[in-house]
């Protein structure tokens, strides 16, 4: 594609007719005031977080995120099961989504026929546009089934001596929510790693292929390592998103506020504790505690995509420059 | 000479593991579609589209009340969303080196990747808090929300593709910069923006999470904004949750329509988009 300049700033001054000053100022002044508002929502709703929350945090402060007990009865609430639920489904759901998504990202660039490209791709970023809840339903009904009566017996059979296959066997768990999540986060890896990979130049292919390189070893030494950073923020942009995942996490997780070292007993997660008691809270402590969580899973998002953009800019910085001519 | 058979023969390997992992990725697609199609097919009927609910336990009923829902909060959203990202859009492509397209531009990256269950808090508490009752407006804001950083986004970088010599060229034959910009740039990516548009309408017909506690979800025909209001995504989890085997049934029914509207919106995007490139990529 070609380079597209960015459009210059066109000065307001020197138009001569005095009428146009009046409307171009009206006209950007109309558009400024649309523009204005998003930070403003945004500001607007990290303050009501935190006036919402005002009275757990004066009341846990930082306990909130270090103790386990949960109990709206007798208005007790630490959130820390919650937070190792979020984290440890979404680095799981990373686990299994990310060498899925790469290999389908490198084959799709690097190997497949021309004709093969555009419709894979296609299909797996319809998988982005299905809606979480549908994933909850086919979750609950089809996949759940099939991992309580398969996959698990053969996990608990295979990798039994390991803490994270042994337990009871129930079916709703951490292993569900992160398989249904690295469905859902592979597209979103997929397509911008393949954006990444298909920006790569091909002087750097030509280069690898002519030292004598197979196809593979190209890929591994000379294209990949040119794309690093912006793989790395494909995985983060798909980190971000499993972390906030809500409907089908809460519908195949379990529900449990625990710390489990094994896979298959059930968890709960930041976003799950919002969709499932939200809605039935009794005491201003319990929604300013829930308002808490929506905070904390709000900054711990907003921190992941931060850390994203520097780890991009970093990396692309410290990266190889390309196009070096001979 | 040993070596390099062993080279290729890696080469070859990794490549098949790469195919195979093609397959695992499609396979969840083919196999949701396949589910809701067997699942939900037979239960889609004429009553299904034109009748509120049975009492709980009892069979037929069907989901109007949440299609009518569904489509009056996405309408009301979208006379909010709509207006305010794309104004916002063809500022930050407009004046992109002003201070405030900068903000913008950053801040609308940080909302769009906010979950959209703390858009519902947030929502809550400025509407249901406040109201003291949950309603259609609550869920339409959360809704509003969610659309504002990806139409702007969108509509910026759709008028980002428009050739700068179109821009020289109205403002040499003496066009103030309004009309330039909304006859001549504006107008040239419409196409454009209808996408971004569609494609924002069809993430947030599917959202639950921003809905469950701002409108609430209803069993009733009801068309006041103001009052608790169901939702097609809202009447799959509670069906799916529910213990009766129709309730089920009509969850199945029910994701099928809403993933086929998500679908047909997004692939109408998808045609939009590709005439546009066609025209500058």
């Amino acid at each position: 594609m070609t380079a597209i300049t960015q459009p210059a700033e066109v000065s307001d001054q020197g138009h001569g007719l005095e009428g146009r000053n009046v409307s171009d100022a009206a006209f950007r002044g109309v558009l400024t005031v649309c523009a204005a508002a998003i930070p403003i929502l945004m500001g607007f709703l990290v303050w009501e977080l935190y006036a919402g929350s005002r009275l757990a945090i004066s009341r846990f402060g930082v306990r909130f995120v270090t103790t386990s007990i949960w109990d709206p009865v007798a208005e007790k609430f630490g959130a820390l099961p919650l937070i190792f639920g979020t984290l440890l489904s979404s680095l799981l759901a990373l686990l299994i989504a990310v060498p899925l998504s790469l290999g389908v990202a490198i084959y799709l660039t690097e190997f497949a026929p021309e004709r093969i490209r555009k419709p894979i791709s296609f299909l797996i970023e319809l998988l982005a546009a299905i809606p979480s809840v549908v994933y909850g339903l086919w979750g609950v009904f089809f996949l759940l089934p099939f991992l309580r009566t398969s996959v698990f017996p053969f996990l608990k059979a295979t990798f039994g001596f390991l803490p994270f296959f042994q337990g009871p066997i129930y079916g709703q768990s951490m292993l569900a929510a992160s398989i249904i999540l690295a469905i859902m986060v592979m597209p979103y890896i997929m397509s911008v790693s393949r954006e990444v990979l298909v920006s790569v130049p091909n002087s750097q292919r030509e280069a690898a292929l002519a030292m004598g390189a197979t196809r593979w070893e190209a890929v591994i030494s000379a294209i990949v390592p040119y794309a690093k950073s912006g793989i790395i923020g494909a995985i983060i942009l798909g980190l971000g998103r499993a972390l906030g995942e809500t409907m089908a996490v809460t519908m195949l997780i379990g529900n449990r506020n625990e710390i489990a070292a094994s896979l298959f007993a059930p968890g709960y997660t930041m976003a799950a504790v919002i969709a499932n008691e939200f809605s039935e809270a009794a005491s201003d402590i319990h929604f300013s505690a829930l308002s808490y969580v929506a905070l904390v899973l709000f900054l711990v998002t907003v921190l992941v995509n931060a850390g994203a953009r520097i780890l991009i800019w970093r990396t692309s910085r410290g990266g190889p420059q390309g196009g070096r001519g001979i | 000479m040993n070596r390099r058979v062993l080279r290729r023969w890696i080469s070859n390997f990794m490549v098949g593991t790469m195919i195979f992992a093609v397959l695992i990725a499609v396979l969840p697609l083919v196999l949701i579609l396949a589910t809701l199609l067997v699942k939900g097919v037979s239960s889609l009927n004429l009553a299904f589209f034109l009748k509120t609910p049975a009492p709980a336990g009892e069979s037929g009923g069907g989901v109007a009340h949440a299609i009518i829902g569904t489509l009056m909060m996405v309408g009301a959203a979208c006379l909010i969303g709509l207006p305010i990202g794309i104004g916002a859009g063809i500022f930050s492509a407009e004046y992109p080196s002003s201070r405030l397209a900068t903000i913008t531009r950053f801040i609308s990256d940080v909302m769009n990747g906010t979950p959209s269950i703390v858009v519902g808090v947030f929502a809550w508490t400025l509407i249901v808090a406040r109201q003291k009752h949950f309603s259609g407006y609550a869920g339409s804001a959360a809704l509003a929300m969610l659309m504002i950083p990806m139409v702007m986004r969108t509509t910026e970088e759709m008028i980002k593709l428009v050739p700068h010599s179109l821009r020289e060229a109205a403002l040499a034959l003496g066009y103030p910069r309004w009309r330039t910009s909304l006859a001549v740039v504006v107008r040239t990516t419409l196409p454009g923006i209808v996408t971004g548009s569609l494609l924002a309408v069809a993430r947030v017909s599917g959202e639950t999470a921003p809905l469950l506690f701002t409108a609430l979800g209803s069993q009733f025909m009801g068309t006041n904004l103001n009052q608790p209001m169901g939702a097609l995504p809202l009447t799959v989890y509670t069906y799916a949750n529910g213990p009766y085997e129709d309730w089920h049934r009509l969850a199945w029914a029910t994701a099928l329509v809403l993933i086929l509207v998500v679908f047909v919106l997004s692939l109408s995007a998808r045609i939009a988009t590709r005439r546009i490139f066609g025209r500058y990529g």
